[in-house]
C-alpha cells in the first residue's frame, strides 16, 4: 500500500513538473527545434540578454506587476478593514461585488477596460489632456483585477483576529491609528503578504487583460511570446522561462527556509522560558 | 523579499551592460544626409510589426532598430502582434497610436477602404526605386500610394521525402489522400484553409459565392478524418520531429524547417496557390509621419533589406537587396520560384462582411463536426449547473433552519 501512495505522489509530481523540465531542457538545445536535441549550448541565454524586445518586455512585466500589486495590496487591505466592520447584509453585498471580477471571464474584463479607457481618452481630450495606452492603463487594469485577491486573503485574518485586543489598546489610551498599526496590522500581516504574492503572480502572467489595454510603449512578456506564434517561438523564451522558474524556486526555498529557521528559534526560546 | 529584489536588479543591470556591449549596429546607407534631419530632436516613432519579423542583431546580422536609432537619433518603440485581425482590432479601438504598421495584402485593402492608413509621400522614400514593381502596384493597392512591400512569399505543401511520393505533391489532392491518414496537418485559420479547399476545387480563393464556399466546406469536412491536427506554428516541431508528414505552410518557413530536417521538401501545387505580401503602411492617426517615412526608407536600403530578409527567411521585393544575397539563396526555388509559378498565384483580397461571416460559420461547423455533438449540450450543462447551485443553497437553508429550531 505504501509503495502505491509513493508512486502516486511521483506521478503527480511528474505531471506538474515534466512540462517545465522539457522547457528547461530545450533551452540548452543547439538548434531552434523543440523536438530534436542536437547538442548542449548556452547560446540562447547569451542571445536572450541581447534581445531588446524580450528584455524590455520582461522589465515592463516586472514594473507593472510590482507597482500594481503594491497599490492593490494597500487599497485592498484598507478595503478589507472597512468591509469587516460593516453590518452583515452590507458586507455580503460588497463581498459579492468583490467576487465578480474573479468569476467574470477575463476577456470580458479586458474588453470592458479597453472600452472604458477609450472613452476616458475621448473625454480627457476634450479638456485638453491626452493620454496613450501604456503603463498607466496597464497598471490601472491590473490593480483592479488584483484587488479581490488581496481582499479575499486579508478578510479571513481579520475575522480570526480577536477584536477585543484592538479595543483593549484603545482602552489603554492608544489612538485608533496607532492601535491599527501596532495591533491590527501585525496580526493580519500574513494575509496581506499572501495577498500581495497572489496579486503579483496573477499580474505577472496575465495575458488576456494586458492584451487589450497595452499600447505602443508597454508590451508585456506574455504578449511578446504570443506574437511569436505566427513564425516560431524562439528558444530564448525557453531560456527566460527557465531563469524565471529558477528565481521563483530560489525565493520560495529561501522563504520556507527562513520560516523554518524562525520557527525553530522561537521554539528554542520558548523552551528557555 | 530583499534578496529577490536584488536578484531582479542584478538581472536588469546585466541587460543594460549587454545592451551597450552589443551595439555593433551600423548600417551602410545611400544618402546619409537624408537621415540627419531629426537628429537631436528627441522624437520617437512606434512600430507595430509581426513577432520575429525584423533582424534583431542575432546570428551576426544587423540590429535594424538599433542601427536606425544610431543613424537618425529617432527612438524606435517596437511592439509586436500575431495576426492581421489583432492589428486591425488594436488600431480600430483607437487606444494606441502607431506610426508604422505591417499588415498583409487583404488587410491593407481593408484599411485603405476604411481610411485607417494614409497616402505616403514618396519624396521622403527615395529608396522605393529599388522595389520590384509587381509588388509595389498590386491588386490591393493599385497605385501603390499607401503601402510599400516588406516581404512576400507563397503557400505550398511541406512534405517528408522519406514517406511521401514526390509525384503526389503537385496537387492539393495530397492533403486529401487517404494513404496519409493521420499524417496531415492543416491551417488552424479559416482563410488559409478555405483558400486551399477552394483552389483544389478549381475556384478562386477569394470566392464570394455561397455555393462554392459550401462545396469547400464539404470537402474540408471530408478531409477532417485524415487530419492529425489544425495548427499554426506547431507545424515547425511536428514536421521537424517527423510527427506528421504533410502540411501546408509558408515558403520561407519551409526553408527554415528543411535546414533543421533535410528530409523535408516544399512544393507549390499546380492548381495554383496564395501569394502573400506584407506591406509597410502608416496609420491615419500617426503622430510622426515624416519620421515614419524615414523608417520606411531605411527598411528599403538594399543592405538593410538584405540583412533583414536573411533573418526573416521570406522573399524580398527589393531588387537591390536581392542582388546582395548569397548565390545559394538567390537560386533557391522555394523562396524565388519561376515566373510561371508566380503568375499562377492569387493574392487574398478583402472579403465582404457577409462572406467572412459565412466562412467563420462554416469553419466552426467543420471544427465541431462531431456526430455526437448536439447544440443542446451547452444549455443542458448550464441548466444542470444552475439546478445544482440552487440545490446546494436550498439544502443549506434547510440545515440552517433546523439548527435554529434546535
Amino acid at each position: 500500500m505504501k509503495w502505491l501512495s509513493k508512486t502516486y505522489i511521483w506521478v503527480i509530481m511528474a505531471f506538474l513538473y515534466a512540462p517545465i523540465g522539457v522547457l528547461i531542457f530545450f533551452s540548452f538545445n543547439q538548434s531552434k527545434s523543440r523536438s530534436n536535441f542536437t547538442g548542449f549550448t548556452l547560446d540562447w541565454y547569451v542571445k536572450l540578454f541581447h534581445n531588446d524586445l524580450i528584455i524590455q518586455s520582461l522589465i515592463n512585466t516586472l514594473i507593472v506587476a510590482l507597482v500594481s500589486s503594491i497599490i492593490a495590496t494597500v487599497i485592498g487591505t484598507i478595503a478589507a478593514v472597512g468591509i469587516n466592520s460593516m453590518k452583515n447584509w452590507k458586507r455580503s453585498i460588497i463581498m459579492n461585488i468583490t467576487y465578480l471580477p474573479i468569476v467574470n471571464p477575463e476577456i470580458v474584463i479586458g474588453v470592458s477596460f479597453m472600452l472604458l479607457f477609450v472613452m476616458a481618452q475621448g473625454l480627457l481630450r476634450n479638456v485638453g489632456m491626452d493620454f496613450e495606452f501604456g503603463y498607466m492603463t496597464l497598471i490601472l487594469a491590473h490593480v483592479t483585477f488584483n484587488l479581490p485577491y488581496v481582499i479575499l486573503n486579508v478578510m479571513p485574518k481579520l475575522r480570526q483576529m480577536d477584536k477585543y485586543v484592538y479595543e483593549a489598546a484603545l482602552d489603554l489610551g492608544c489612538p485608533p491609528v496607532k492601535a491599527f498599526f501596532k495591533v491590527v496590522l501585525p496580526e493580519i500581516m500574513p494575509g496581506i503578504l499572501s495577498g500581495f504574492l497572489m496579486a503579483f503572480t496573477y499580474s505577472l502572467d496575465d495575458f488576456v487583460i494586458s492584451y487589450f489595454v497595452s499600447g505602443a510603449t508597454s508590451q508585456t512578456l506574455p504578449i511578446t511570446i504570443y506574437s511569436m506564434t505566427r513564425r516560431k517561438v524562439s528558444p530564448e523564451i525557453n531560456a527566460i522561462s527557465a531563469i524565471i522558474f529558477v528565481v521563483v524556486l530560489v525565493v520560495l526555498l529561501l522563504v520556507n527556509f527562513h520560516g523554518a529557521h524562525k520557527e525553530k528559534q522561537s521554539r528554542r526560546e520558548g523552551v528557555r522560558i | 523579499m530583499k534578496r529577490f529584489l536584488s536578484l531582479v536588479l542584478c538581472l536588469i543591470l546585466l541587460c543594460c551592460c549587454g545592451k551597450t556591449a552589443f551595439a555593433e549596429s551600423e548600417a551602410e546607407v545611400i544618402d546619409e544626409d537624408y537621415y540627419t534631419r531629426f537628429q537631436g530632436q528627441n522624437i520617437s516613432i512606434s512600430v507595430y510589426n509581426w513577432g520575429e519579423y525584423i533582424s534583431d542583431g542575432s546570428d551576426d546580422l544587423m540590429d535594424v532598430n538599433a542601427a536606425f536609432e544610431e543613424l537618425t537619433g529617432i527612438q524606435v518603440l517596437y511592439t509586436t502582434f500575431a495576426t492581421n485581425e489583432e492589428l486591425y482590432a488594436k488600431l480600430k479601438s483607437g487606444g494606441a497610436s502607431y506610426d508604422i504598421i505591417i499588415p498583409s495584402d487583404y488587410m491593407v485593402a481593408r484599411m485603405i477602404a476604411e481610411d485607417m492608413v494614409q497616402p505616403l509621400d514618396f519624396d521622403n522614400i527615395p529608396n522605393v526605386r529599388f522595389l520590384d514593381e509587381q509588388y509595389l502596384y498590386t491588386d490591393f493597392d493599385p497605385e501603390g500610394a499607401y503601402s510599400v512591400p516588406y516581404t512576400w512569399g507563397t503557400v505550398g505543401i511541406i512534405y517528408n521525402t522519406q514517406y511521401v511520393d514526390e509525384e503526389d505533391t503537385h496537387s492539393w489532392d495530397l492533403l486529401w489522400d487517404e494513404r496519409y491518414m493521420g499524417e496531415i496537418l492543416m491551417f488552424s485559420n479559416p482563410r488559409d484553409s478555405f483558400a486551399i479547399a477552394l483552389k483544389r476545387l478549381g475556384y478562386s480563393m477569394n470566392s464570394t459565392s455561397e455555393e462554392e464556399l459550401r462545396d469547400a466546406c464539404e470537402s474540408l469536412k471530408d478531409q477532417k478524418a485524415l487530419v492529425q491536427a489544425y495548427v499554426m506554428d506547431e507545424i515547425f516541431d511536428k514536421m521537424e520531429g517527423e510527427e506528421a508528414m504533410i502540411a501546408p505552410y509558408y515558403a520561407g518557413d519551409a526553408i527554415v524547417m528543411a535546414e533543421e530536417n533535410p528530409n523535408l521538401a516544399f512544393s507549390v501545387p499546380d492548381e495554383g496557390t496564395n501569394r502573400f505580401i506584407d506591406s509597410i503602411c502608416i496609420p491615419s492617426n500617426a503622430k510622426q509621419k515624416e519620421a515614419a517615412e524615414m523608417y520606411i526608407n531605411f527598411l528599403c536600403e538594399p543592405q538593410v533589406a538584405a540583412e533583414n530578409i536573411t533573418y526573416i527567411g521570406y522573399s524580398t521585393p527589393n531588387l537591390a537587396a536581392y542582388d546582395l544575397l548569397d548565390e545559394q539563396m538567390q537560386q533557391n526555388e522555394i523562396a524565388y520560384p519561376a515566373q510561371e509559378v508566380l503568375t499562377n498565384t492569387e493574392a487574398f483580397v478583402f472579403l465582404p462582411a457577409e462572406t467572412s461571416t459565412l466562412m467563420d460559420k462554416l469553419w466552426t461547423e467543420i471544427l465541431s463536426n462531431d456526430k455526437n455533438y448536439s447544440k443542446w449540450t451547452i444549455p443542458a450543462f448550464l441548466l444542470v449547473g444552475i439546478l445544482f447551485s440552487i440545490g446546494i443553497n436550498v439544502r443549506r437553508m434547510i440545515l440552517k433552519k433546523k439548527e435554529n429550531l434546535m
